[in-house]
């Protein structure tokens, strides 16, 4: 471990800024993608269950 | 095959005689452009010097890329585009034709007209025949790379801007390169590599841009 | 049904690789703290040329056998490529202003990624531009082919122009030139975004396929499994 302790670790020798604001951006786009696609899919089994109800293709 | 090519250029030449209209204002556009820098930036000679390269490249890449669609939107709207494809010629010959006559419309005017739009940025004789050369090499690889994106674009909503935003990035390289034989060429060194580079540019689009225009051109009739 | 078991090893490798990341590998004697981006920046970047091929590659075998999936995966790619791509170009300028001093420069390498960036946005909005999804697919794979070139220019770039990019350390056939944890952390990293790009790939392409082919009886008694 380098760190001193927490405190150090938030602050990453003062490039706290570039550091923590590439890895927020990252994080925040890939859970983006992750939650687009999960209310994609949910809309899909949605229509395809309306499809279904109302007496399939 | 060289009948039915001649044939083509024949054709679109003299379509396109009979409507000069359309070259003109390109042509006015090529010019129009140009003037716009020097009123945005201020009319300091040395600043001019320098971006005149990249704008006279830039100007004359955008109203290359206004003709584009009208390339094979006419034809396909008479039916003319399905004829030749269903010729006996090779779509490739006859695509290479029709480029090769849009470059005779929309390239070689605005080859022509670039040393007087130079002569508004005060460029000295030698990097002006520089800048002529790079854009007789180039204009005809814009044409190359356009065709394709007019053909893939063929008929599809959003036309005009989508062919720009997808023919742009593939342009980028040559607009690199044709301007910046002119800066290395102000720079004293020679100019020699860019125009290898920009020739070898002009070589495989030549070779290899025909096939897929007569590719997207059968996935976009179909 | 893959994708969540891609999604778990995702996961798990980019969590072992932060840890590598940030608190194995020492600090640079050089760049300070600011050089912990590394860990993204890298394997983003990887990716975003990596995704590019197979795209390419899926576009191109669609196009020449004729096959509907691989068209499908080839759309299926594009998003999270683009993301990638994105997301190196982004992390790039946060490392380049506090260690080269400006957020921007135009060389070979940045505007060569820029490029690529826009070649995805092409591609995608070809492809939302065309309602035939046929017509859509091959399209795009054209596009796709005809931007390949670009690939190289980006992986190369360093070498042919002097940029104010960093050369590769990295190479397949030498030792690299980094420290051993940093190159860990960085691999390792890598393989997360790998996973992470194919768990997302394999999803998306399911609702494509579900989207596209809607009205076949296959998918039909899909829908009458209750979830």
């Amino acid at each position: 471990m380098n760190w001193g302790g927490w405190s150090d670790f938030f602050a990453m020798g003062g490039y706290a800024l570039y550091v923590w604001g590439s890895y927020a951006v990252t994080l925040g786009l890939m859970v983006m993608e992750i939650v687009l696609l999960a209310l994609r899919g949910r809309s899909i089994h949605g229509e395809l269950g309306r499809a279904r109800k109302r007496g399939g293709p | 095959m060289l009948p039915a090519m001649r044939c083509v250029i024949h054709r679109d030449l003299l379509l396109a005689l009979r409507r000069r209209a359309d070259v003109m204002t390109m042509l006015l556009f090529f010019v129009i452009v140009a003037s716009l820098f020097p009123l945005g930036v201020g009319p300091e000679p040395n600043l001019l010097r320098t971006i005149a390269p990249g704008v006279i490249w830039v100007a004359a890449l955008l109203a290359s890329m206004l003709s584009l669609t009208r390339m094979f939107s006419a034809d396909y709207a008479d039916g003319t585009l399905e004829q030749m494809l269903l010729s006996s010629a090779p779509l490739g010959a006859i695509v290479a034709a029709k480029v090769t006559a849009h470059w005779l419309i929309s390239g070689l005017p605005l080859v022509l007209m670039a040393p007087v739009l130079a002569l508004q940025y005060d460029l000295p004789r030698p990097l002006l025949e520089v800048l002529t050369l790079s854009l007789l090499l180039g204009t005809p690889v814009l044409s190359l790379i356009g065709a394709i994106g007019a053909a893939l674009t063929l008929g599809v909503r959003g036309g005009g801007v989508l062919l720009a935003l997808l023919v742009l990035p593939l342009y980028v390289p040559v607009l690199v390169i044709g301007a910046g034989t002119v800066d290395v060429a102000a720079a004293g060194l020679g100019a020699q590599p860019y125009f290898q580079l920009l020739g070898a540019l002009l070589v495989v689009a030549a070779a290899f841009a025909p096939w897929a225009i007569a590719v997207a051109l059968r996935i976009s009739i179909e | 049904m893959l994708a969540p078991w891609f999604g778990v090893l995702a996961a798990a490798f980019c969590a072992a690789g932060l840890y590598i990341g940030f608190f194995i590998a020492p600090t640079d004697h050089q760049q300070g703290e600011a050089y912990r981006i590394i860990f993204i920046h890298v394997p983003a970047a990887w990716m975003s040329m990596f995704l590019y091929l197979v795209m390419a590659f899926w576009a191109g075998v669609g196009l020449m056998f004729n096959t509907r999936l691989s068209g499908m995966m080839a759309s299926a790619l594009a998003p999270t490529g683009a993301l990638f791509t994105f997301i190196a170009l982004w992390t790039g300028s946060l490392w380049g202003k506090p260690t080269w001093g400006t957020w921007w420069v135009w060389d070979a390498r940045l505007t060569s990624e820029l490029i690529l960036l826009f070649l995805y946005f092409g591609f995608m909005a070809l492809q939302a531009a065309i309602d035939e999804p046929r017509r859509a697919d091959r399209a795009g794979a054209v596009l796709a082919l005809t931007g390949v070139v670009n690939i190289p220019i980006i992986y190369f770039s360093v070498r042919w122009w002097n940029t104010l990019h960093q050369g590769a350390s990295v190479s397949l056939t030498s030792a690299p030139t980094m420290a051993a944890t940093m190159f860990a952390g960085m691999v390792v990293m890598a393989f997360g975004f790998w996973f992470y790009s194919i768990a997302t790939a394999l999803a998306r392409a399911r609702c494509i396929i579900l989207e596209r082919e809607r009205a076949t009886d296959w998918v039909a008694d899909y829908a009458r499994v209750p979830k």
